[in-house]
């Protein structure tokens, strides 16, 4: 079984956050760590790997120093890395990201994909379905448990209320939750080795059947128009009443904002 | 892709075992504001097993038009069959904006159906509102109008992004739950209705659900209420916890705490909220006998109604209440729930 693991290189967001003048992140600039959601699904791809000597391919896109990423997932376990970088696919919304990830996708074998759920800069949620449908697959969303049976997975879909036990037949995507698992730790010998191993470095002209319209900035349809640090939310009003007033000071409040 | 050609603002319904979710006519409520701006009407997608009987309520919060696509394939959510059913629907009906509620579901249909249709999606938005991209005049380029423009935070709150889609349509976005409000209800409106049915081809992308959970109401993981119940140490002791569970009940909500309840040992670390406990962004977050210490208010500050009693004047929860209540929470809290219980009752 080869399975590829989709993993983003994020900025811990305790670090602060930087712009470019466009209004696009500056990642150069941040302190970074392997997306949370993105971890939980190399985990699970590893134990698959366990217990089914499955091939794990991890996958990245992002600036030259994204290869760090990859060295991190193959000291946890991953056998190979593929980095995908190149000028022409900064700036991309989730539309360009994912058709870049699919354009690599498309040059390797796989019978699973995994990506996170989502990641914490961008918060979005889309790569992953919209990787799975540019390449024409089932997508399971916001995996709790992964399981194989034959030639399907069997995956708990989490709702709101509610799972869902979906079967599906590979190829499949999964995106995955944190709580799916802990996360291994890497052990020194698998950083010993994942740094003497090579890793792949492809850029837009190793892209498989992707138009140049769709990639980067230009690509991406949505356009930020304005951004900025967040305003920190002022003081509403104060009230000192006696307790009934009190009551019923809070209780039209509540009315107004449609909460009863 | 001609611009012109896409016209309407369209919601999708979104529907749990028949029964429309709350956030349908939240995005109703929205999309009217939407529609006047732009000078035209709003159109509700429902899309389900046996949902027609459903379009009248749709029409209650504000839907000028229904498009129902009814089909066996649609009972239980899947991405397949309903990703298929909405861009069929878009690439018919060719609708200016789509608006899908950021649930479970939306967050999967939403990006499925906008890779489909070829155009972007802004996700979990929390204002949407009708503007010129460039916001301002940019030389050498063309300043659009009447453009969706979409505000959304990143960055874990830490940033907010107002994002445009100027060259492609629908424009498409996902809304936060309990961000948007709902009309009162236009009571008997009868739905203008049109079937349409894409047809449905099952193929491997149609997965199979093999069993169905729902989970029973035990303990609320407190990052997914709605509402939240939080103490603080001015409660005064676990058992005095009882009001604030009281009150939560009435609600429907959760009971969360502060690090110091946590330290103290009258509550698990799991209910703690803040910089070392958990970030919560509910509709309404009551802090209760919560001073408000800048680590507590890192974890709450983005919930979309605060409301907080305090005895101590100066607590700094002040700062960031929307609605500040000085007071002794102890006469205050069960008064609050015997009155909200009233309300409530008063008004089934």
């Amino acid at each position: 079984m080869k399975i590829v693991v989709c993993v983003k290189q994020v900025p811990d967001t305790a670090g602060g956050v930087k712009f470019n003048p466009d209004g696009t992140l500056d990642r150069g600039a941040m302190l970074t760590i392997m997306n949370p959601d993105d971890k939980a699904g190399l985990e699970a791809a590893l134990r698959l790997k366990d217990q089914y000597d499955a091939e794990v391919t991890v996958v990245t896109m992002g600036l030259p120093k994204a290869e760090e990423v990859l060295r991190e997932a193959m000291a946890m376990g991953a056998d190979k890395g593929v980095l995908v970088t190149d000028r022409v696919l900064g700036g991309a919304d989730t539309w360009a990201t994912s058709t870049t990830l699919a354009g690599a996708i498309r040059n390797l074998e796989y019978d699973l994909i995994i990506t996170g759920r989502q990641a914490i800069d961008g918060d979005t949620a889309q790569v992953g379905p919209q990787i799975s449908e540019h390449l024409d697959i089932p997508v399971i969303s916001y995996a709790q448990d992964i399981k194989i049976e034959g030639d399907s997975v069997v995956v708990e879909r989490q709702y709101e209320d509610r799972y869902h036990v979906v079967k599906a037949k590979m190829p499949c995507l999964i995106t995955a939750l944190s709580e799916l698992n802990e996360p291994r730790y890497m052990t020194p010998g698998g950083i010993f080795d994942a740094y003497k191993q090579e890793i792949t470095v492809w850029g837009r002209a190793d892209l498989k059947d992707v138009d140049d319209a769709n990639l980067g900035l230009k690509g991406s349809p949505t356009k930020i128009a304005k951004a900025s640090d967040k305003v920190r939310k002022g003081a509403g009003e104060k009230v000192s009443l006696d307790p009934d007033e009190s009551v019923s000071y809070i209780v039209d409040k509540l009315k107004v904002k449609h909460v009863i | 892709m001609n611009l012109e050609e896409y016209k309407g603002v369209y919601v999708f319904a979104q529907q749990v075992d028949n029964e429309i979710s709350s956030i349908a006519f939240e995005l109703l409520g929205k999309a009217k504001d939407l529609a006047k701006d732009l000078d035209t009407d709003v159109t509700a997608v429902l899309l389900g097993s046996g949902v027609k009987e459903l379009a009248d309520q749709l029409a209650e919060y504000g839907a000028d038009k229904v498009i129902v696509v009814d089909d066996p394939e649609l009972k239980d959510y899947r991405t397949e069959p309903y990703a298929h059913a909405l861009s069929s629907v878009i690439n018919q009906y060719k609708p200016e904006i789509m608006l899908v509620g950021a649930t479970a579901i939306g967050r999967d249909l939403g990006p499925r159906v906008s890779a489909r249709v070829a155009t972007g999606l802004t996700a979990d938005c929390t204002v949407l509102e009708i503007g010129d991209f460039p916001l301002q005049a940019v030389p050498g380029q063309e300043q659009l109008h009447n453009q969706l423009l979409m505000t959304r935070p990143a960055f874990g709150g830490n940033t907010i992004a107002t994002i445009a889609c100027p060259y492609n349509r629908p424009q498409m976005a996902t809304v936060r739950a309990g961000v948007m409000q709902k009309i009162e209800p236009i009571k008997g409106a009868k739905a203008n209705v049109e079937e349409y049915n894409p047809g449905f081809t099952p193929d491997n992308k149609y997965v199979e659900i093999l069993d169905i959970v729902k989970s029973v109401a035990e303990t609320v993981d407190i990052m997914d209420a709605k509402i939240l119940v939080s103490g603080g140490r001015g409660v005064g002791s676990p058992e005095n916890f009882k009001i604030l569970e009281d009150l939560a009940e009435v609600l429907g909500g959760t009971v969360s705490c502060s690090r110091a309840v946590v330290d103290s040992g009258w509550k698990p670390k799991d209910l703690q909220v803040g910089q070392t406990g958990k970030t919560v962004r509910p509709n309404v977050y009551f802090a209760i006998g919560i001073s408000g210490a800048i680590q507590h208010v890192a974890g709450m500050e983005e919930s979309d109604i605060i409301v907080a009693i305090n005895k101590d004047a100066d607590a700094p929860i002040f700062d960031v209440a929307d609605y500040g209540v000085v007071g002794d929470l102890n006469k205050i809290v069960p008064k609050l729930t015997e009155a909200l219980k009233a309300e409530i009752a008063a008004a089934k």
